[in-house]
């Protein structure tokens, strides 16, 4: 391990894709050969993003590690920092370092039949994850993706989960709140997909998103045999040093940069969705 | 092309716009990196130039300046108000408690009234036009003004730092002078930003950069009465230079004698 | 611990029990560890101490010094430098100092802060970035300070024990934290057995003084006529052996085992336990958190001096031309905005849940984190709150509340 794990190392941005008005992914590449080559990281994890001069903020590695490309990055413009990262182009640097945290439980995963529920812009997370899954596709059972969002135009990867929607053996569920002309998919929450979707009582879910959400899903999983341990949920908090020190994403016994962003729920089921938390 | 600044001047008294002059040699490095169209206090003079950032300093107090502003804001990408007159109107504020308006108080201050020209009320920038940053302070400072045009072009959002003067204190040691002495400090309810200047000389924080994030007036006035001020001090302590802070405004109000 | 058989009973329970290796369920009343290497230092003697630190390699001596209303460390050069016949009042939301016409150098409480300054700095560089031109790779560079090696006169239990549990947040975890970690290694700490608590004080119901125990390389316990002085730590040992003084005598480790006894006796305030983590989660959703939020100024000054609060923030200034730029920590405070902010919206926007946040980070999210409570009991944030909020005051309340039932 480098004596300081919160320096930021260099990278350039090799690739950008506006994904809607406000969504970007920016494909990176760490300057450094040595840096590149040992660079490793399980799904789920994060990296910490900085803009020089303006500060860091964590953002979640939508790239398969095994991929062993660029290190892609889908980022919402919301705050200061990512307002900046926005107007980042081919070429332009960064810094990064990561990854942190503790990804989605791939020892678990493998062999299972695995569901991911995503809502709203918060699927990034599992994007990794499942991109993972189908390139071991040997590896994993049947995967039942399930994602809602607000907007049928807020449906970032439309092409991607069509590709998947056509793999054997993956079944591909989604909504929207508010549809539209385009939208050949189910109106509503996601929740209302759970009646159409192959829900493995042995396997794995894996959940993300707003935790409103989450906690809706969870009882329906549970209903149709999940077990709770089964559960898996990527939760967000403010985290600006990534390393358990600065104290922000504190919840409860967690520090969410450490201890997560990936918890079985359980561990976390206290303090989802509480107000204040 | 480098971006393009202006500074203008309203009812104020010019020392926010010190921030810029007094900056010395970095001063000439930000006409290195932006180009100041106007700012008439430095030299150059052109006040309908269209620019990529103006700071504004001092309230609207007049009906001139009420057009003026409106104008400035057509041609600003990006409207920086500067100071406690721009953010709040400022000391000339107190005259807005004056039910009898300006022609009460003109015919008190001058020979000749009826050379003034002024509006019943000095008011803040963000009254009139969209604001898109305020910058507090009486006056501000060269470190938040620059911070926040180096942010900017970045091409980022600066940071608004809204924490209470308290913090500050307790990271540079400076003991707190309220508890140990029982003066009435409002640094618990105030803006940091100014580096605790104020205590680290012994004395008591009299608010100049207005309220912090989530202040607690009510509270903090209590305190003052607790510690033997009478209503009309706990009054004075917000309504002076951030008077019209919507916070101190509201809490001041509260210990009005003579509150309607 | 070995007595001459002369002289009184004790009245305090046997120290061999508690000594050294206490754990929080330690009894509440500590005695002294003043056993066969207790030595006595003459008042009049009492530079040679300053003398003997110097020579052993700690050219700068952290004090308390009387300033500005409070005692503060500062560097001294000489005993006299130390707060002679001071004495701390301490109510909540207030802090006096008197003088009284005696010589004791130590007959008070606490100031502001002690040893979280010195290891966890208020603001300080992480590190540098430079760049030469808007899309050139930029370099990083990591701040190597080096601190000088530094001797702390006249340190508390609680602070020691702060400065434990700040040891495990930032140097025990995965991610040692080089800065602190080199600071705290900088330190030689001399404690002293607290005999005046202050009214705000209640160590003794957190377990973690007035006596000290553990986490110090010496420890002095104040009499008129000068101190009784024994070693916590190798480095500790050495330098008594040192300064070749003569044994204590019995009768004087007596007095001070009183003393101490005294000041666990004297305490007014207390924590109603030492595992609150479960009364309190069953809580969350009490009336008494809104009856808090009127009175809290929601200011920080609480997390600012309780030495075990570790939230930071991190930002960065960089110089106008955009080429270079400095990244910082500094203080935060869960009862800022920033702490809560997430991009597009606050988890706590109000001060009830930033007072929640506090207090149940510190009484019970700690147990699970570090093994203990995060309050050592040294009631800084009491005397320092600017309306004279009480924690042991707002626990009581809140416990005194039935339960409630979660929100479902």
């Amino acid at each position: 391990m480098r004596s300081h794990p919160d320096l930021p190392l260099a990278a350039r941005v090799v690739g950008r894709v506006q994904e809607t008005r406000d969504i970007f992914s920016l494909r990176l590449a760490l300057l450094d050969a040595t840096e590149r080559a040992g660079y490793r990281s399980v799904p789920g994890q994060y990296n910490m993003l900085y803009l020089f001069g303006v500060g860091e903020v964590p953002i979640s590695i939508v790239s398969d590690p095994d991929d062993g490309g660029p290190l892609e990055h889908t980022i919402r413009a919301v705050g200061r920092v990512t307002h900046g990262l926005e107007r980042l182009r081919v070429g332009d640097t960064l810094g990064l370092r990561g990854p942190y945290g503790r990804g989605w439980p791939l020892d678990a995963a493998r062999g299972s039949d695995v569901i991911v529920v995503t809502g709203g812009l918060g699927c990034a997370p599992v994007i990794s994850m499942v991109r993972h899954m189908l390139r071991h596709r040997e590896t994993f059972g049947f995967i039942t993706l399930l994602q809602g969002v607000k907007h049928a135009e807020d449906l970032i990867w439309r092409r991607q989960y069509q590709t998947w929607a056509a793999l054997p053996d993956v079944q591909v569920l989604l909504a929207s709140d508010q549809g539209g002309m385009q939208w050949p998919h189910a109106m509503g929450n996601v929740t209302t997909l759970l009646d159409q979707a192959r829900i493995p009582a042995d396997g794995i879910a894996m959940l993300c998103g707003p935790e409103r959400m989450m906690k809706a899903v969870i009882p329906l999983l549970t209903d149709r045999g999940m077990d709770p341990f089964r559960i898996w949920l990527s939760i967000e908090r403010n985290m600006q040093c990534g390393i358990g020190h600065c104290g922000h994403c504190q919840v409860g016994p967690h520090f969410i940069c450490q201890d997560g962003p990936v918890f079985r729920y359980p561990d976390i089921a206290d303090w989802i969705d509480r107000e204040g938390f | 092309m480098k971006p393009r600044i202006s500074v203008h001047k309203f009812s104020s008294c010019d020392g926010c716009q010190l921030a810029f002059i007094n900056a010395g040699e970095a001063l000439l490095e930000l006409a290195t990196l932006v180009d100041i169209v106007h700012f008439a206090e430095a030299g150059p003079v052109d006040p309908d130039a269209p620019v990529d950032i103006a700071f504004v300093e001092g309230s609207i107090s007049t009906q001139d300046e009420a057009l003026r502003i409106r104008r400035l804001r057509e041609t600003t990408r990006y409207l920086i108000s500067l100071g406690a007159c721009a953010t709040a109107g400022g000391l000339q504020a107190l005259r807005n408690f004056n039910a009898r308006g300006v022609e009460d108080w003109s015919h008190a201050v001058y020979a000749r009234p009826e050379f003034i020209e002024s509006l019943d009320t000095a008011t803040a920038i963000a009254r009139h036009v969209k604001v898109d940053l305020e910058l507090w302070g009486c006056p501000v400072s060269t470190r938040q003004v620059f911070a926040a045009i180096r942010r900017l072009l970045y091409g980022a959002l600066p940071f608004v730092d809204n924490e209470k003067v308290c913090q500050e204190c307790k990271r540079r040691g400076i003991t707190c002078t309220l508890v140990t002495r029982g003066i009435p400090c409002l640094g618990p309810v105030t803006r940091t930003g100014c580096g605790a200047l104020c205590p680290a000389f012994g004395r008591d924080c009299y608010g100049c950069f207005g309220p912090g994030e989530n202040p607690n007036a009510a509270a903090m006035a209590r305190r003052f009465q607790g510690l033997g001020l009478l209503p009309e001090e706990i009054n004075r302590r917000f309504h002076f230079i951030n008077s019209h802070a919507p916070d101190f405004l509201e809490e001041g109000l509260a210990w009005r004698e003579d509150r309607p | 611990m070995p007595r001459d058989g002369t002289g009184p009973a004790p009245v305090i329970p046997n120290p061999i029990q508690i000594k050294y290796y206490g754990n929080s369920s330690a009894p509440a009343c500590y005695a002294p560890d003043m056993d066969s290497e207790t030595r006595f230092l003459p008042r009049t003697d009492a530079d040679q101490l300053l003398e003997r630190l110097r020579v052993s390699g700690f050219p700068r001596i952290l004090g308390p010094v009387a300033r500005d209303g409070s005692l503060v460390f500062s560097p001294i050069h000489q005993w006299s430098q130390l707060p002679a016949g001071i004495r701390d009042m301490q109510t909540p939301g207030t802090y006096r100092l008197h003088r009284h016409a005696d010589p004791l150098c130590f007959a008070w409480a606490n100031g502001p802060q002690a040893l979280k300054p010195l290891t966890f700095a208020g603001r300080e560089l992480l590190w540098r970035a430079e760049r030469h031109h808007e899309t050139a790779a930029p370099v990083f560079e990591h701040a190597e300070d080096t601190p000088e090696p530094t001797a702390v006169l006249g340190i508390r239990a609680c602070d020691l024990a702060a400065l434990a549990l700040q040891e495990k947040h930032f140097t025990h975890g995965r991610f040692p934290d080089p800065f602190f970690g080199r600071r705290r290694r900088s330190l030689f700490l001399i404690a002293v057995h607290c005999s005046h608590p202050a009214s705000t004080c209640f160590c003794a119901s957190t377990g973690d003084g007035p006596t000290v125990t553990r986490g110090h390389d010496l420890v002095l316990a104040e009499l008129d006529e000068g101190y009784l002085i024994s070693a916590g730590s190798r480095g500790g040992r050495r330098l008594l052996k040192d300064m070749a003084l003569p044994p204590a005598t019995a009768a004087q480790v007596q007095w001070a085992e009183r003393a101490s006894a005294r000041a666990t006796a004297a305490q007014m305030r207390h924590l109603p336990g030492r595992h609150l983590k479960q009364p309190i989660h069953d809580r969350l959703e009490a009336r008494h958190w809104s009856r808090v939020g009127e009175r809290c100024l929601s200011c920080g000054n609480c997390t600012a001096v309780c030495p075990t609060c570790f939230c930071h923030m991190e930002l960065d200034e960089p110089a106008l031309s955009g080429h270079r730029t400095e990244h910082l920590r500094q203080w935060s405070s869960c009862f800022n905005a920033e702490h809560s902010y997430m991009g597009h919206f606050l988890v706590r926007s109000d001060t009830r849940l930033r007072y929640r946040q506090w207090l149940t980070h510190k009484l019970a999210g700690w147990h699970e984190q570090y093994g203990r409570s995060g309050c050592v009991g040294c009631g800084r944030c009491i005397t320092w709150c600017p309306v004279g909020i009480d924690i042991t005051a707002e626990v009581a309340a809140l416990l005194a509340e039935e339960i409630h039932a979660q929100p479902s």
